[in-house]
């Protein structure tokens, strides 16, 4: 090994060790900041509670039930439009629409969140108080419907990924045995890509849970456990982006990184699983 | 019963189809029709003439120009710091570790990646505290915290897409200079980094894209509704997205209003044209690229 290699080789490692150090900073900064909460309230207490600051009461319960409710409806929307989607562009379709149907799912994936949140507010959000009759509109649903519209096109691109990467010959096999192509699709695709599935699921409700925009403008901030979807409804992510401006010294500031870790605890959970998941399909296909 | 259901699955398929191109079109068309007829001069410089606001340094007050200026230097400096650092974090996983210490840094880079914004502008907030505590109270959220926050934000995304251009090079292409003579570095600069320039640029635009639209981040990092044309990096800064936002929630005019729809259709059109270009200089783009809120 020659000297500039072993220089080389000393810079980019030091660069990688500043890049890896970041996941774990961004979690210290969180326990470091809330600590004063934690240090008065048991975890429990604060994961279960209700939200009244005034009174002392600092749990973020309601915000929890909110973002999981939301993820996971906007999951239960998006999970069989994705399948669909990507259904047709795997060939259920002729290549005549399956082709441009693949280029507009890549071109949403740049679709801004904010321009959703924008269009919900101006588009859904009115009509949503109309049919409904839903006080300010601004509710669950609203917020439900650009969130699933959403998080449908990585969704659906990870989902063509695992498709694709179903061997050619148990296709083959299939086709050669008389099934038909949606047959194939039903009884051969999703079965041997269940796994490159369920990670692109665990991922997406990541994404969901994620996302601040679209909750902040439409879901409408109350902070409540919401009985119904036309409630209006505050989740983790809003929760940080409304307290942020919050006095600096108090318990309400500090909650918002309770907030922080549960997130950042819950993505990267749902991002070992999926890497858990991508793993063992490597193994299984070697 | 057996004719049915091929039927109602094929059926269900372009449902979905259906669908998602419906909420495109309604999405991209809504935004169109409200915005473009606004689309002119004016929306960018205001009542100053494009010529004395872009040479002569007068100040726009009712424009999107500072807001464009605030999002473009937030965009380079973003991208700035993350090049770097993940050009070179992405070439080491690629080429000079293996093994378990590999993989380990490959899950360390996928949660990463899977951290909501709005933690990362926690963090940047955060930092930015931190800053405000040691270094001078003068220091608070502004343009350089909110630029390495996005950085962070966009780190997985160059790492990633150098770390798979990089594996896939092909193994002649990679052993041919080797049995030339040429050393490790020599072969990772002459060869593999050349054969693999679409992978990593595409990357680099994707980054650039998710800058752009991103508010979360920003939102907690020093963005504010009226700054002026960035003058410092330790100043607080306007932002497109942040513009769109803001007009959601409170505007005071139909003239506002109208603005703001021109203002997404902007960032609409920015964004879709980035990403498009991503795809277009690498076909193979898959969703390595794109898991993150």
């Amino acid at each position: 090994m020659s000297r500039r290699e072993r220089l080389v080789r000393k810079i980019l490692g030091t660069a990688t060790l500043c890049a890896a150090a970041l996941p774990l900073s961004i979690l210290i900064f969180m326990l470091i900041l809330a600590r004063p909460l934690l240090s008065s309230f048991s975890v429990s207490d604060l994961l279960t509670g209700s939200w009244a600051p005034l009174q002392g009461r600092y749990g973020i319960l309601p915000m929890m039930v909110a973002s999981f409710l939301l993820a996971s409806c906007s999951l239960a929307v998006s999970f069989p439009v994705s399948l669909g989607c990507a259904g047709l562009i795997f060939g259920l379709t002729p290549p005549m629409l399956a082709v441009p149907l693949r280029r507009l799912v890549q071109l949403m994936t740049g679709f801004p969140t904010v321009v959703y949140g924008f269009v919900g507010v101006f588009l859904l959000v009115p009509t949503v108080r109309h049919l409904f009759h839903a006080g300010s509109g601004r509710c669950l649903l609203s917020a439900l419907v650009p969130l699933s519209l959403m998080i449908t096109p990585t969704m659906t691109l990870f989902f063509s990924d695992a498709f694709a990467a179903v061997p050619r010959p148990i296709l083959l096999a299939a086709a050669a045995a008389g099934a038909d192509p949606v047959q194939r699709f039903v009884w051969v695709v999703i079965p041997s890509a269940r796994r490159g599935l369920a990670a692109g699921l665990v991922l997406s409700f990541g994404r969901a849970l994620g996302d601040t925009l679209i909750a902040l403008m439409l879901a409408g901030n109350a902070a409540q456990v919401p009985s119904g979807f036309l409630e209006s409804a505050r989740t983790l992510t809003a929760h940080i982006a409304l307290v942020i401006a919050a006095d600096l010294q108090s318990l309400e500031f500090a909650s918002i990184f309770l907030c922080g870790m549960v997130l950042y605890v819950l993505t990267s959970c749902a991002a070992l699983c999926a890497w858990k998941m991508r793993a063992a399909t490597r193994k299984n296909s070697r | 019963m057996k004719r049915i259901w091929p039927w109602a699955v094929r059926c269900g398929c372009y449902a979905a189809g259906l669908w998602i191109v419906s909420g495109a079109a309604g999405v991209v068309g809504f935004v169109a029709w409200r915005g473009l007829p606004h689309l002119n001069a004016q929306l960018l410089f205001g009542d100053v003439s494009a010529r004395d606001a872009l040479f002569g340094g007068v100040p726009v007050f009712d424009g999107l120009w500072p807001a464009v200026l605030g999002t473009v230097a937030l965009v380079t400096g973003a991208v700035a710091l993350a090049a770097p650092l993940g050009l070179a974090t992405g070439i080491y996983l690629a080429e000079f570790s293996r093994g378990r210490l590999k993989e380990v840094l490959t899950v360390f880079f996928d949660v990463l990646a899977g951290i909501p914004s709005v933690v990362v502008g926690l963090f940047g907030f955060s930092v930015s505290l931190l800053l405000h505590k040691l270094v001078s109270p003068r220091l608070g959220p502004c343009l350089l915290v909110a630029a390495f926050s996005l950085m962070i934000l966009v780190l997985p995304y160059v790492i990633r897409a150098t770390q798979s251009a990089l594996e896939e090079v092909p193994q002649e292409v990679r052993l041919t200079a080797l049995s030339l003579g040429a050393d490790r570095v020599q072969n990772l600069v002459w060869v593999l980094l050349p054969h693999s320039l679409q992978g990593i640029a595409s990357g680099l635009l994707l980054a650039v894209g998710r800058c752009a639209e991103d508010t979360a981040v920003i939102l907690l990092t020093g963005v504010v509704v009226t700054a002026g044309v960035p003058r410092s990096v330790l100043d607080p800064f306007e932002a497109l997205p942040f513009y769109i936002y803001y007009i959601s929630t409170q505007y005071g005019s139909t003239e506002e209003l109208e603005r703001g729809f021109a203002a997404a259709l902007i960032l609409l059109g920015v964004s879709v044209s980035l990403f498009a270009l991503a795809y277009a200089v690498r076909r193979a783009v898959g969703s390595w690229a794109l898991y993150r809120a």
